[in-house]
């Protein structure tokens, strides 16, 4: 299809890597923030064909990584009650919560449905007055637009039995923690295309001076990655660290105002727990005031959640580049994606589960 | 569900509250909100997220920045021939 196969094609592919080898004089870290990107990489090859002075680590950007277990075990929570219809994306229902996951809930009964996008949980609502309908909202940048229009929607509509159960994070703040961290490595950032698509990127320029550290704005195809390792190689090579535009077929510098606005009526900043990471400061939205009849959290008692992470778990220091896959002792032995100790072991876009799929560090 | 897919936007429909198209994504077709694009026309391709179009595909620059990548790759392969 048009915007795809050219940015598939293997020959302009490797000539991109070929220059990057030409351009790369010394050692670099880059990390590609999101996860949708990590599997692109290393499905396709790119971490083994760059040349080695090139090292990769795998950002936070995995929605479903992050979600903080807390929330996992209030939705288990909220799903097994007997009048609930609770619904969610398809990849968090096999997301290990302390002691179940959605699935489980499913096959004990629960109304759990998989929705395509979140107009259809309000759709659920309207069709079914006597029930209590939940959709668990969560997600980066990306997911926000379409969250905070169903709750609008149900708010129009006069939906009464709608609400959301929030876990929304966002981006910037996490470039901060990490770049802030002591033990950071990340010399220069592949940004992640689709969260700037909405939000834009003028919250970057910042940030990049503040920690003298190069970004590029960067797509999801082979070829938008490796033009994304290409314009952070260049800045690192001669010392510049500005915001380069590496996928502009999608993305403006003011993004998408529309779903910005909209956002900003439904959402507000709060700080907000990481999996395996801790809290962020200002990382998360919630909905605001006004929109507590739709806040699942207020309508369902769900406050006194102790939970219980698995001890062999490195999610964390994984997503915030400090380690890799294969560095966990469980991954592959006890870990695998049909019995997942760690959220990155389950989602389309986990380092775990890309790194397990496509053979790295699994003997 | 975070991953954004490119996709044409075949068929508009303004009858109902939200603003809804027809979005064909290389043969399967998919309903998908455009309240967010109010300037997408029939014809266009838009990222959509979980049933939200969120941004216009542009294809002048897309054709550009392909010419710049075959410029590079072309200045090496004639660098390297000397
Ligand atoms: S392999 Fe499993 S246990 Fe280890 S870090 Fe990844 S998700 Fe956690």
């Amino acid at each position: 299809m048009k915007y795809i196969s050219e940015y598939r094609n293997a020959d302009l592919v490797r000539g991109v890597i070929d220059e990057i080898a030409r351009t790369v004089t010394r050692d670099w870290v880059l990390m590609e923030i999101c996860g949708g990107q990590t599997h692109a990489i290393v499905r396709h090859g790119i971490d083994q064909l760059l040349p080695e002075e090139i090292e990769l680590v795998h950002g936070p950007g995995c929605p479903v990584c992050v979600t903080p277990l807390e929330q996992i075990d209030r939705a288990l929570a909220i799903a097994a009650k007997p009048d609930v219809i609770f619904c969610s994306y398809g990849d968090m229902l096999r997301v290990p919560g302390s002691s179940d996951d959605l699935f489980s809930i499913r096959a004990a009964g629960g109304d759990v449905r998989v929705i395509y996008s979140p107009l259809d949980a309000v759709k659920i609502a309207q069709e079914n007055p006597d029930k209590e309908v939940v959709f668990f909202a969560i997600g980066f940048e990306t997911t926000a637009p379409a969250n905070v229009m169903s709750v609008m929607q149900a708010k129009m509509l006069g939906v009464r039995n709608y609400s959301i159960l929030v876990s929304h994070v966002r981006v910037p703040p996490a470039t901060h923690a990490i770049l802030g961290s002591p033990e950071n490595r990340v010399q220069g950032f592949l940004l992640a295309g689709h969260v700037c698509a909405v939000m834009g990127y003028w919250e970057y320029p910042d940030i990049a001076k503040k920690y003298d550290v190069p970004m590029a704005i960067t797509g999801f195809e082979p070829l938008d990655i490796v033009q994304g390792i290409l314009a952070n190689v260049q800045q690192l090579e001669a010392g510049r660290t500005d915001i380069e535009n590496a996928y502009p077929r999608a993305v403006t510098f003011e993004g998408n105002k529309a779903a910005q606005n909209m956002i900003a009526k439904v959402f507000r900043e709060c700080d907000r727990k990481w999996r395996g990471i801790g809290t962020i400061p200002t990382s998360g939205w919630e909905l605001r005031p006004e929109f507590d009849a739709f806040n699942a959290e207020k309508r369902f008692d769900v406050d006194a959640i102790t939970t219980d992470e698995s001890p062999l778990c490195i999610a964390g220091e994984i997503l915030q580049g400090l380690k890799k896959p294969h560095d966990c002792v469980a991954f592959g032995k006890e870990c695998m994606p049909e019995n997942p100790l760690g959220a990155t072991m389950v989602s389309t876009e986990g380092a775990c589960a890309a790194y397990y799929k496509y053979g790295r560090g699994v003997e | 569900m975070c991953l954004g897919v490119p996709g044409k936007i075949i068929e508009i429909d303004d009858s109902k509250e939200l603003r809804m198209a027809k979005i064909d994504f290389g043969g399967i077709v998919r309903e998908a909100c455009l309240e967010y694009l109010p300037e997408a026309k029939v014809g266009d391709y838009t990222i959509i997220h979980v049933g939200f179009a969120l941004s216009l595909l542009s294809e002048e620059e897309a054709m550009e920045s392909l010419a710049m990548i075959r410029e590079i790759i072309n200045l090496e392969e004639e660098l390297g021939e000397e």
